[in-house]
């Protein structure tokens, strides 16, 4: 009787070889602006596998040192990976005890470096990350992929983001937004990308970052509204259909 | 047994387009401002020019974080060639090392298309323009990147290019005054913008000649 075991792949010794990868576990969007004060993101809690929602409390926005925000998309271990690497990063800017602080372009530009040169061993991280903050008055907000493509701008999103809430922002964003109507607009964008991405759960945070400090709101949902009439009666145009 | 296949790639196309011109005592070097990724705009107000040295300035297309990390081993390698030197890298040189670090990866590229502006050490315009794995040569003018096929034939057009098989070889630096030649740039600009997707949004454009550096920047369509 032959073996239908493929004897090849467990006597190759391909030792360490981490290569190709699938996300399993996701976060989707995120987005950020810059305003008045500082800088606004948000994104929901999400963390899907594949078609399932399996995590419902997942909190993709986290606070980096004094002067930082990020959030990620993507596959959500690699993003837990990435906060390891950072508190490293601020543990030892901290250890030096000198007055000085990595500030969010410094800290931007060590995850660029960091996707970038796992994407060059053809291991990369999973995510899409979003790096906003104040420093001495200045705000900052970019953006880096999985395989090291960065930016920074007014406003930026993740995913989805890019094709349902960055429309929105280019047309409504203004220099002077204060905090409500950041707030407003960016549950403008999240509401449609309820309504459209499949993977969004309606429970989402809202962070704030200004040069004071970094505040993340608790979770909460947004109102939607389905009372359309063409939902009422569904099948009035086809009877005969469900 | 089928080999796994890759489902990402290390790869991406971050668009626009890169144009270099040569005169008699200056260099014009523009690319336009817009980065996309696929049918999206990431951002339009991006600049892919850099600074590699005091005459020599370098205008990159194609995949960006290639581009960022193409612009910065030149930088560290100029500043360790001063340290050494004590003097800044000439256009020539510059253009050199461009070509030797762009074939050091020539198994795993930098997705970059170049072209290298600047003077060289007579005070004259010089424009260099590669391939992604540094093969290169020195033109009168060229453009890179993804609205290159819409402007090359145009310039070739207005800057009425000798044929590189005369001989003895006609150089190709233009004879127009800088103004012109500024001008003659806004235009390739506007008319590739037409046409290419990729191309958009604004155009920044750096004048090298005698009295330093200057930069501009126009305008230009969205959508």
């Amino acid at each position: 009787m032959v073996s239908s075991q493929n004897e090849s792949s467990l006597l190759s010794s391909e030792g360490d070889s981490q290569r190709t990868q699938y996300p399993y576990v996701t976060g989707t969007s995120v987005i950020g602006i810059k305003y008045k004060d500082g800088i606004l993101m948000a994104a929901d809690m999400g963390g899907s596998y594949g078609s399932t929602i399996r995590y419902k409390s997942v909190e993709r926005l986290k606070q980096v040192g004094k002067h930082s925000l990020i959030g990620a998309s993507g596959e959500i271990s690699d993003f837990q990976e990435i906060l390891r690497y950072l508190d490293e990063l601020i543990l030892h800017d901290n250890m030096w005890d000198d007055g000085n602080s990595l500030g969010p372009k410094e800290v931007h530009n060590y995850l660029t470096r960091v996707m970038y040169n796992r994407r060059n061993k053809f291991d990369p991280l999973w995510n899409s990350l979003i790096l906003g903050g104040v420093k001495n008055g200045k705000k900052y907000l970019g953006s880096v992929s999985m395989i090291g493509v960065h930016f920074e701008d007014d406003h930026v999103a993740t995913g989805f983001g890019n094709h349902l809430a960055l429309p929105i922002l280019r047309e409504e964003w203004r220099e002077d937004l204060t905090f409500e109507e950041g707030v407003k607009l960016l549950e403008k964008c999240m509401r449609n990308l309820l309504y459209r991405d499949r993977s969004a759960v309606n429970k989402l945070q809202i962070a704030k970052i200004t040069e004071e400090g970094l505040t993340i709101s608790q979770p909460y949902s947004l109102k939607t509204f389905w009372n359309f009439a063409a939902f009422q009666n569904p099948t009035v145009g086809a009877e005969g259909s469900w | 047994m089928t080999k796994e296949h890759a489902n990402w790639s290390p790869y991406d196309n971050n668009g626009g387009t890169c144009v270099a011109i040569a005169g008699a005592d200056y260099c014009v070097i523009a690319a336009d401002t817009r980065m996309s990724t696929g049918y999206s705009i990431l951002t339009r107000d991006y600049s892919k020019i850099s600074k590699l040295a005091d005459k020599s300035f370098m205008a990159s297309s194609g995949f960006q974080a290639d581009v960022k990390a193409l612009q910065k081993v030149l930088s560290s390698r100029h500043l360790i060639y001063q340290h050494q030197h004590n003097k800044q890298m000439s256009c020539p040189a510059m253009a050199q090392l461009l070509s030797n670090t762009l074939y050091y990866k020539r198994f795993f590229p930098y997705y970059a298309f170049n072209v290298l502006g600047g003077l060289d050490s007579e005070g004259k315009g010089c424009v260099f323009t590669y391939d992604a794995v540094g093969s290169y040569e020195r033109v009168g003018y060229s453009a890179q990147g993804s609205g290159a096929t819409l402007i090359t034939p145009f310039l070739d057009n207005q800057l009425k290019s000798p044929s590189p098989l005369l001989l003895p070889a006609k150089d190709a630096v233009t004879p127009l005054s800088e103004a012109e030649a500024v001008d003659l740039v806004k235009t390739c600009f506007s008319s590739a913008t037409e046409r290419d997707i990729y191309t958009g949004d604004s155009v920044e454009i750096i004048i090298l000649n005698a009295n330093g550096v200057r930069r501009e920047t126009e305008q230009l369509r969205k959508d």
